[in-house]
């Protein structure tokens, strides 16, 4: 009868382990490179100010940066102290903005298209005139969509 | 003998079992310590570009909620100055105008709120006014939710927030700067 209890009845079979650290070694390596930010790599100072009505971007895929700040003092002998857009990594001119909304459109599908966002990461410290060239070029470029970023206020006014 | 012994140390592996551990807790470290940096901000939708100038349109001033941020990042609010504080009670006031004063706008749907700026004002202050002239916004439209259907505004359907922006649609536009004080 027993035709499935034969032979060594009484030694458990163990499931190997040994793959086990590979696996968690595997999640832990995707998690170190994919939470590699490009923040670190910012040539420029951005300290978003604060702000009470918040919304949170969600899909980060339909989101471009651009910054927006003084350069940092490693920078400063090359662009000086004035305020400077910085554009993926690389400080950027302002004629550079309808490109790199082209080549970030060009990665996102067609028909999520309008939902692309342009997240305006702006130093508290700079001044509307580079700010106002920007949302000028923006709209130039048909991309309205556009977030203010900022900070959760903490205190008060 | 000296078989024996070699079969032993064949045998010899190191124990892998804490590997797992070990990595976990790495894994762990990393997890907790990665916040994925979210992005939150004031969302914004800039109007359409086109070459040809607006319209000259005459509005009746009571209506208009002209906001000025100088380079001196002052405040000025109906040509008189105010401080950033008083900001989001007086614009809601001058939206809903409850005693239905005639200095202040006619209807809800009529109010433009105007924010106007100079080139050198500081990017803090121009957002912070921003910030204030939507949150007076947000709270009107959250005091209607709660009028209406008792309940707050971000819980409300798609129709119903779309009923209370129709009756006090969110109109603040943003006049050309001045190029005062730029640094270029």
């Amino acid at each position: 009868m027993s035709k499935f209890n034969k032979g060594k009845q009484k030694e458990d079979p163990e499931v190997s382990t040994a793959s086990l650290p590979d696996i968690i070694f595997m999640l832990l390596f995707f998690f170190m490179v994919v939470t590699v930010m490009r923040e670190s790599e910012l040539k420029i100072k951005v300290t978003t100010p604060q702000a009470t009505e918040l919304t949170k971007l969600q899909e980060k895929s339909l989101v471009n940066y651009i910054h927006i700040g003084r350069p940092t003092k490693n920078y400063q002998a090359k662009f000086g102290t004035s305020p400077k857009i910085q554009l993926g990594d690389k400080i950027s001119d302002i004629e550079e903005i309808p490109l790199f909304l082209e080549n970030h459109k060009a990665s996102v599908p067609e028909k999520l298209q309008f939902k692309i966002t342009t997240s305006l990461k702006v130093d508290s410290d700079v001044t509307m005139g580079i700010v106002t060239d920007v949302k000028e070029k923006l709209r130039k470029s048909g991309q309205l969509k556009v977030n203010y970023s900022a900070k959760k206020r903490t205190g008060d006014l | 003998m000296a078989r024996v012994r070699a079969k032993d140390r064949m045998k010899n592996e190191v124990n892998a079992g804490s590997m797992a551990d070990i990595a976990f807790l790495l894994l762990i470290f990393f997890l907790v310590t990665t916040t994925i940096l979210e992005d939150s901000g004031i969302l914004v939708k800039l109007p359409e570009w086109s070459d040809e100038p607006p319209e000259d349109i005459q509005l009746n001033s009571r209506n208009i909620y002209s906001v000025l941020v100088n380079t001196n990042n002052d405040l000025l609010v109906r040509k008189q100055p105010m401080s950033l504080k008083d900001l989001r009670d007086d614009t809601k006031l001058f939206i809903t105008n409850p005693k239905k004063d005639p200095t202040l706008s006619d209807s809800p749907k009529q109010a433009i709120v105007s924010l106007k700026n100079d080139r050198g004002t500081s990017y803090k202050a121009y957002l912070e006014v921003y910030n204030e002239l939507r949150a007076a916004y947000n709270e009107i439209w959250d005091e209607q939710a709660q009028i209406r259907y008792g309940k707050n505004y971000d819980d409300c359907t798609k129709a119903e927030q779309e009923g209370i922006r129709s009756d006090f649609p969110l109109v603040i536009s943003e006049a050309e700067s001045t190029s005062f004080g730029d640094e270029g």
